[in-house]
């Protein structure tokens, strides 16, 4: 076992890797009462066409099939996990995105029972076809529920804008007509493919003492005969550059406009720390831009172009990355016409300020302090940046390194005119 | 857990931990829910997070806030039973985990002072032109509600089932009020409320308690008041439910129901209706999820939950418009089950567990932590986290079953779609 010490942030992380490829960490929080734990396989809504684990050929699979196996690997022979966790007094979850699958609990009592019945269920399926089925009508009304959401809508509006053939713009639950088409067997086909230990993730944060939670979690893993599995394969259509759509236009049962701008990332297959400072950077720049202390922010607050549901964000992964801002709005227009301004005129610097970095940069160091009070910050943001070979505690000394230069660097690189687009919620009658 | 100290017109919380990395005061402003200023008071404390006279504009006051370290500060309203709750909030970095070391939570609480007693304002009058946008800003927040159908349907329940009572006013205000407020009103408003509200700050943190202390009493001067009770409005009984049906252009419909417990925080037998709670819609090993959503396969959630202080249960679940009827009939099918004692000591004492889990969670963030103890100042009750934890435990089959006789459906809210 590793221990990893930080010291300016008072926290030690302890690492194994299991004979079967799994990586476990643990994280010991003094003070808290609940230990919180995610098992987290890198598998998500994007990895729809790849080649099932034992065959040749590459395959697509339904939308929304990563989700849907989340749902089912909670329903075993003997009936519903959740069960088996409130009995043990705790509270269990589970979440799919765009690059990961993550089943979690939080428990105050029995952490070593919780944590059992966590690692066995995520690798114990059960699947059956009246099962399946039953499941359909509920992810169907988990489907409508996003469909009646204007901001939901609008968030995949925008990303569907951008991509012509990436996986990134079809909806993380897929559609009705999509999960339609899931069955038993593309569930296990699925499974055994991304569920190998070897692509997977446990993480413990929690008042627990280190060494007997890695000893518990080796001797029940060396009890599983898991065969060693070759590198999973996985394609991605061929990516044009600019965007697939400039516009789109989403007619709804909405009363106040809204409007999402967002930017095709240019950066592709980057990993480690290059990733870890070019999104850092990119959010410097967005925050220099947009953040309540900006002039921006204060001209269109003062114009009435937008409320306080104005947001932005800026998200890199290995295969995709994409800037977005918006928010809600009574000037579509106007506001469409201020974003993409701003955005045009800072490819070339001329809004960024230096002095203004220094703070943005101390207020980003101040969010991360404030995140690390939170376990599910630590265990999920943990494993999003491993999964891309970043390390979440380099963040602070990262920030701190990063120049204006570094920051003009990425405004010019992810700004351009063809890489723009604009999503747009319009109340129907309009 | 907490210290409380009596500094006059403001009660001090200190709760010292070191279990952060950062610093957290809360200060909470309490009056009873009234129609006539409800929309003035959602209002004020957006418009004092807008420019001191120190720091004179939003951009200002926020350029201050990056600078030290990235300190939040955000305002928020809450109905709790009769009384409209203004929180303003900080966090702070705590200094010993940074490179840099300023006093950093004595220069919050200087700031939360200047926001409170020295907001941006000349002769008895906010500004003029912060209130005009504020007011736009308002207006909007109150419409985007419409725009969430989840918390549309919930906010049209309360204003059917809770019909002449304060409680029916939405918590950000009623849209027609708010052109009526001028800079003047409001100020008259906001020097009424610092000198009547009953008033709460907490600081939970690591910190030294005598220097905290010492720099809250120089800070927040106030006038000692009494604060305003009031007394839980008279509830009509009905003979039958009320059921509202309304149409909209919607993919799911949304079923809300609501129920009067008749069963207030702070009294002995909450906490048997709080196992209720959890055995009928609480948690996903709960009678609504399993018989809505696992068996009859109808929804995605599936809950109840309690609003403590005025003594309601409230079901929220999504469906088809076809399922209707089908859904009403489950849930109440489920709700005289838990009336009849259809529930096992296994039951319970699963529901006691996963209670008792999430208490102890909600305890270990900082702001979670402030809303368990402030529910003893709303309540006029001092009840431990020890003593909360043995009365939870101490719940019978019996005492739940006598809890949900007093229980009763007062209001079938659906926010239909249009096909059927």
């Amino acid at each position: 076992m590793e221990r990893l010490l930080f010291d300016q942030l008072g926290e030690e992380l302890y690492y194994e890797k299991m004979t079967n490829g799994l990586d476990v960490y643990i994280l010991p929080k003094k003070g808290f009462n609940k230990t919180f734990v995610t098992f987290t396989t890198k598998y998500g809504s994007i990895d729809n066409y790849f080649v099932p684990l034992g065959q040749k050929d590459l395959k697509l699979v339904p939308d929304g099939i990563a989700h849907f196996l989340e749902h089912k690997m909670f329903e075993k022979e003997d009936g519903d996990v959740f069960g088996h966790f409130s009995k043990q007094g705790a509270s269990a979850n589970a979440f799919t995105s765009f690059t990961r699958t993550a089943y979690l609990f939080s428990s105050t009592t029995n952490v070593k029972e919780n944590l059992e019945t966590l690692i066995n269920f995520v690798q114990e399926p059960y699947f059956t076809e009246k099962t399946v089925e039953k499941e359909k009508g509920i992810i169907g009304q988990e489907i409508q529920m996003y469909n009646d959401n204007p901001d939901w809508r609008l968030y995949f509006g925008a990303i569907e804008n951008m991509y012509h053939n990436h996986p990134v713009k079809i909806d993380i639950a897929g559609t009705i007509d999509s999960i339609a088409k899931i069955t038993k067997d593309l569930l296990y086909e699925c499974y055994h493919t991304f569920y190998h230990p070897s692509n997977m993730l446990l993480f413990v944060v929690g008042p627990v003492n280190p060494q007997e939670m890695m000893n518990f979690i080796k001797d029940n893993q060396a009890k599983k005969p898991f065969t060693d599995q070759p590198e999973i394969e996985r394609k991605f259509a061929k990516e044009p550059t600019a965007v697939a759509k400039k516009e789109q236009v989403l007619h709804m049962n909405v009363q106040t406009p809204k409007i999402m701008v967002g930017i095709k990332g240019s950066y592709t297959n980057q990993k480690g720390d290059t990733l870890l400072k070019n999104e850092l950077s990119t959010q410097l720049l967005m925050d220099l831009l947009f953040n309540q202390s900006s002039e921006n922010y204060r001209e269109m607050y003062d114009a009435g172009l937008i409320d306080d549901s104005f947001s932005y964000d800026y998200t890199q992964e290995e295969s995709f990355s994409f800037a977005l801002v918006g928010g809600d709005t009574r000037e579509p227009e106007q506001l469409q016409e201020k974003l993409t301004s701003i955005l045009k005129q800072a490819k070339s610097a001329k809004n960024l300020s230096e002095e203004a970095l220094e703070r943005v940069k101390k207020n980003r160091i101040g969010s991360f302090l404030r995140a690390l009070n939170s376990p599910e910050y630590i265990a999920n943001q943990f494993t999003r940046y491993a999964f891309n070979e970043m390390d979440l505690f380099k963040v602070v000394p990262m920030l701190e390194e990063i120049t204006f230069s570094d920051v003009k660097k990425v405004a010019n690189d992810l700004i351009a005119d063809d890489r723009l687009t604009v999503c747009k919620v319009l109340p129907k009658n309009s | 857990m907490e210290k409380v100290i009596d500094n006059q017109g403001v009660k001090l919380h200190l709760v010292k931990t070191d279990k952060y990395k950062t610093n957290t005061i809360v200060f909470k402003m309490k009056a009873p829910i009234e129609k006539e200023y409800a929309t003035t008071r959602a209002l004020l404390p957006y418009v004092l997070q807008s420019g001191t006279n120190t720091y004179p504009s939003f951009t200002e006051l926020r350029t201050y806030l990056e600078n030290l370290y990235g300190a939040t500060l955000s305002v928020d309203l809450q109905k709790k039973g009769e009384y409209h709750i203004i929180s303003i909030t900080m966090e702070v970095a705590n200094e010993k985990f940074l490179k840099q070391s300023e006093p950093l939570l004595d220069k919050a609480l200087t700031l939360l002072a200047d926001v409170l007693f020295n907001p941006r304002s000349a002769n008895d009058s906010f500004d003029e032109q912060i209130v005009a946008k504020e007011k736009r800003t308002l207006k909007q927040r109150i419409q985007a509600v419409n725009d969430d159908k989840m918390r549309y349907a919930n906010l049209r329940l309360i204003q059917e089932m809770c019909k002449d009572e304060p409680y029916a006013i939405p918590v950000n205000g009623i849209l027609e009020d708010v052109d009526q407020i001028t800079a003047q009103s409001l100020y008259n408003y906001y020097q009424d409320s610092l000198s009547s509200d009953e008033l709460d700050l907490y600081i939970v943190g690591d910190f030294t308690e005598e220097e905290v202390i010492q720099s809250c009493q120089a800070k927040f001067q106030l006038k000692s008041r009494t604060s305003k009770k009031v007394e839980q409005t008279n509830i009509r009984k009905r003979v039958k439910e009320n059921v509202i049906i309304e149409k909209q252009d919607v993919a799911q419909g949304k079923l809300n129901m609501g129920l009067r417990t008749n069963t207030r925080y702070g009294e002995d037998d909450y906490f048997a209706l709080q196992v209720f709670n959890g055995l009928f819609g609480g948690f996903p090993h709960s009678k609504l999820f399993i018989n809505v959503r696992e068996k009859a396969s109808l929804a995605y959630y599936a809950a109840s939950r309690l609003e403590s202080h005025k003594g309601l249960m409230l079901v929220m679940t999504g469906i088809e418009t076809k399922n209707y009827e089908k859904a009403v009939t489950i849930i109440k099918e489920q709700l005289q089950a838990m009336k009849n004692g259809d529930f096992t000591e296994a039951d319970i004492e699963q529901t006691k567990a996963v209670i008792q889990n999430q208490m102890l969670e909600t305890l270990d963030t900082s702001r979670g932590l402030v809303e368990v103890l402030y529910h003893n100042v709303i309540s006029g009750t001092n009840v431990s986290e020890e003593v909360w934890k043995e009365k939870i435990a101490n719940v019978t089959k019996e005492n739940i079953i006598q809890v949900g006789e007093k229980i009763q459906l007062d209001t079938i809210y659906f926010l239909s779609g249009l096909e059927a």
